[in-house]
């Protein structure tokens, strides 16, 4: 088994797919002779042609509007946004039309879009190049919303929301394209789309989390370990819909959960599993539910960003005062 | 204080300002208002079947729109756009295309949606708010576009598919209105489908208003077929009152597109004789009855009526007799919808997702029980 970074691995899972099923295309801003800006569809349109991996002219919600059109004409289309922060731009063309239309058509017609897009801090990119948008499109029926927070989730993540025949928001963390490794299979195999997974077990505190902040979790589970408290971390993985049964068995195995998210603390996707806990396995707790967020402010600004950032120290407290509690 | 010198210029952009809509100073026409033939050559070009189908089409439409409003008043439709007055663009235009063809209406295009496969019924249901009218099975049409202007950018991706599918005589079109050219998916969609020379078909039903905001303030363009230019797209604007005009627009401009030149966009000069919408708008609140009824007076029904009957191919008692007979028909088709169960929530949830997602089944085995009682 090779090991993989997070961006070889997304490049390898979209080679698979692009290999297997010739109705796939992948299209977008600078994705073919540049094989985009990160290089994630590098090689791809040597290997697979012009037909198939594809620039388009520079507008977003040209882009997700002609996923549409491809889709009822037979194709299986993967658009990537070039930034999560360009998706502003095709608000309409997502959560107005792509994620309605199987329900609009009293499920006649399928829409089997893989929208792939970039997001996160900590990289010191220009504004609009790392928000958090999750927070908005958990919020849209008919959407589902994943990311990987490793090399692995990430190939077997892309391949299934490929072969999946409703939309799926493919996000895409730009501070782990290639700052870790991992073990990841040749060939095809998948991670299924709606299940969140216990990425380390432990029996004093759950920490909930994903993308880039899993890692950070996981920090503080090796940190802690050695205090002799024991951290579960679980990884999300999809973010809508949520696989609350997998974190209800930790809450209540643990009986304190920490929900984390690099987002802003508003309507957030922390949020959520936070009152599902609530709703659901609230006698098991012996804490209150502990959250770790950003603050509420537009995406900061580069220099302070990483003061911004909820990161393993930040994790690391909320913890500790679980555990004292 | 020294003398001011003239200084040389270089660019005259007054000139340029004035001859922009230069190509577009006569809209195609082949029978004029006063059912005056003004292009005999084009008008050989129709058999008298044509015209006769051309002018049943209209008083069908005509028929449809009476009736439908008939029903709206009498509480039994949801949300309805009037089409009375803009029937030689909707016929003209949709006669013209193919089933081969993939429509992307907007919502005052259920006139057109219905001749290209879906039924009446399912117009109706549409209007009435149940999504069971929108299974069209293997007729190429999408559902009625609410977002104004999200068809064009649809319509672009469905044109490069027929490209890239290898389909031949097979194009996508789609219709907008005059308020729908200040949208950006306008020019996207235009844009993407000019750049991948994709066989998409553009219309622009300029009916004069937008809600209660005439067209001279969508844009300080002249004509809004001019708009075409810029993103590299041949365009024309048509006598949207000239049925013929419209249809042999269209069939040129098809054969054009399906012969692999790229997009072709039309603008359609029409008007919307009635409200808005069914719910609530008065016409009169923003317009006046002098520029209203030089409008009517151009009305496409008289003027091929009047062709028809001083050939010999029409008559009154022929109209009214088949005036009744599509309200019969449209009357049997408001029954059969009326018939059709609303949809359960339950419904509703299974068709979010092709397989529910676990929160999805969860709310499906509560609303199952529920609905079941």
């Amino acid at each position: 088994m090779a090991k993989l970074t997070y961006i070889k691995a997304i490049t390898d899972g979209l080679d698979q797919v692009l290999g297997d099923d010739p109705k796939t295309l992948i299209f977008g801003e600078d994705v073919g002779k540049n094989g985009g800006v990160f290089r994630t569809t590098v090689g791809l349109q040597d290997k697979y042609g012009e037909d198939r991996v594809f620039d388009t002219p520079l507008a977003e919600s040209g882009i997700l509007g002609m996923s549409i059109g491809l889709a009822w004409t037979g194709w299986r289309p993967i658009p990537e946004i070039q930034f999560m922060g360009f998706t502003f731009e095709a608000v309409d063309s997502i959560a107005g039309q792509m994620a309605r239309n199987r329900f609009r058509f009293s499920g006649k017609r399928a829409m089997p879009v893989t929208i792939r897009t970039p997001f996160g801090g900590g990289t010191h990119t220009a504004e609009m190049h790392s928000d958090n948008l999750e927070n908005f499109f958990t919020g849209v029926p008919g959407l589902r919303v994943v990311t990987p927070s490793n090399p692995y989730d990430a190939k077997g993540l892309v391949i299934s929301a490929v072969e999946n025949n409703d939309p799926v928001l493919f996000m895409e963390n730009l501070k782990l394209y290639r700052s870790m490794k991992d073990e990841v299979p040749e060939g095809h195999y998948t991670v299924p789309l709606d299940s969140a997974k216990v990425v380390r077990e432990g029996t004093d505190v759950t920490v909930v989390a994903y993308s880039a902040e899993v890692n950070e979790a996981l920090k503080v589970a090796d940190k802690l370990e050695k205090e002799n408290i024991s951290v579960e971390v679980i990884d999300l993985r999809s973010l809508s819909p949520i696989d609350t049964d997998t974190i209800f068995a930790s809450v209540k195995k643990t009986h304190k959960v920490v929900v984390v998210q690099e987002a802003q603390r508003m309507a957030g996707v922390g949020a959520v599993v936070a009152s599902d806990i609530a709703e659901n396995v609230i006698l098991s707790l012996d804490a209150p539910i502990g959250r770790v967020a950003a603050p509420d402010t537009i995406y900061p600004w580069a220099q302070a960003e990483n003061d911004w950032i909820p990161n393993a120290d930040d994790i690391e407290a909320k913890v500790r005062d679980l555990v004292n509690y | 204080m020294a003398a001011t010198k003239k200084e040389a210029t270089a660019v005259d952009f007054d000139k340029i300002k004035s001859t922009m809509s230069d190509p577009y100073k006569t809209p195609l026409q082949i029978v004029d208002e006063n059912a005056k033939i003004v292009n005999q050559k084009l008008f050989d070009n129709f058999s008298d079947d044509q015209l006769v189908d051309f002018m049943k089409k209209m008083v069908w439409e005509r028929a449809l729109h009476e009736q439908t409003m008939n029903f709206s008043r009498q509480g039994r439709l949801g949300f309805y756009a009037p089409t009375e007055g803009e029937e030689a663009s909707e016929m003209g235009s949709i006669s013209a295309m193919s089933s081969n063809d993939y429509l992307f209406p907007a919502y005052r295009d259920l006139p057109q949606l219905i001749q290209h496969g879906a039924s009446v019924k399912q117009g109706f249901l549409w209007s009435k708010g149940n999504a069971v009218g929108n299974d069209y099975g293997d007729t190429r049409a999408w559902m009625p576009q609410i977002i104004i202007g999200a068809q064009y950018v649809e319509t672009a991706g469905a044109a490069l598919g027929i490209k890239k599918n290898g389909d031949k005589d097979t194009v996508a079109f789609t219709y907008t209105g005059d308020g729908g050219t200040s949208q950006g998916d306008f020019y996207e969609g235009m844009n993407f489908a000019s750049s991948f020379q994709a066989p998409a078909l553009f219309f622009v039903q300029n009916n004069g208003w937008a809600i209660s905001v005439p067209r001279k303030t969508q844009t300080g363009a002249e004509t809004l077929a001019q708009k075409a230019v810029a993103m590299g797209i041949p365009s024309i604007q048509v006598d949207g009152m000239d049925i013929l005009a419209v249809y042999q627009a269209t069939k040129e401009a098809r054969d054009y597109v399906t012969a692999g030149n790229g997009p072709v966009m039309l603008e359609t000069l029409t008007y919307r004789y009635g409200a808005h919408s069914s719910a609530g708008d008065d016409p009169s609140r923003y317009r006046t009855k002098e520029e209203e009824q030089p409008w009517f007076d151009r009305d496409p029904l008289i003027r091929l009526r009047k062709i028809l009957t001083d050939k010999k191919l029409w008559s009154q008692e022929q109209e009214d007799k088949l005036v009744e007979e599509y309200k019969d028909s449209f009357k049997q088709e408001m029954k059969d919808a009326e018939a059709t169960p609303k949809q359960t929530v339950t419904e509703m949830l299974k068709t979010t997702f092709e397989v529910p997602t676990p929160n999805i089944k969860k709310q499906i085995a509560e609303f199952e029980a529920k609905e079941s009682k």
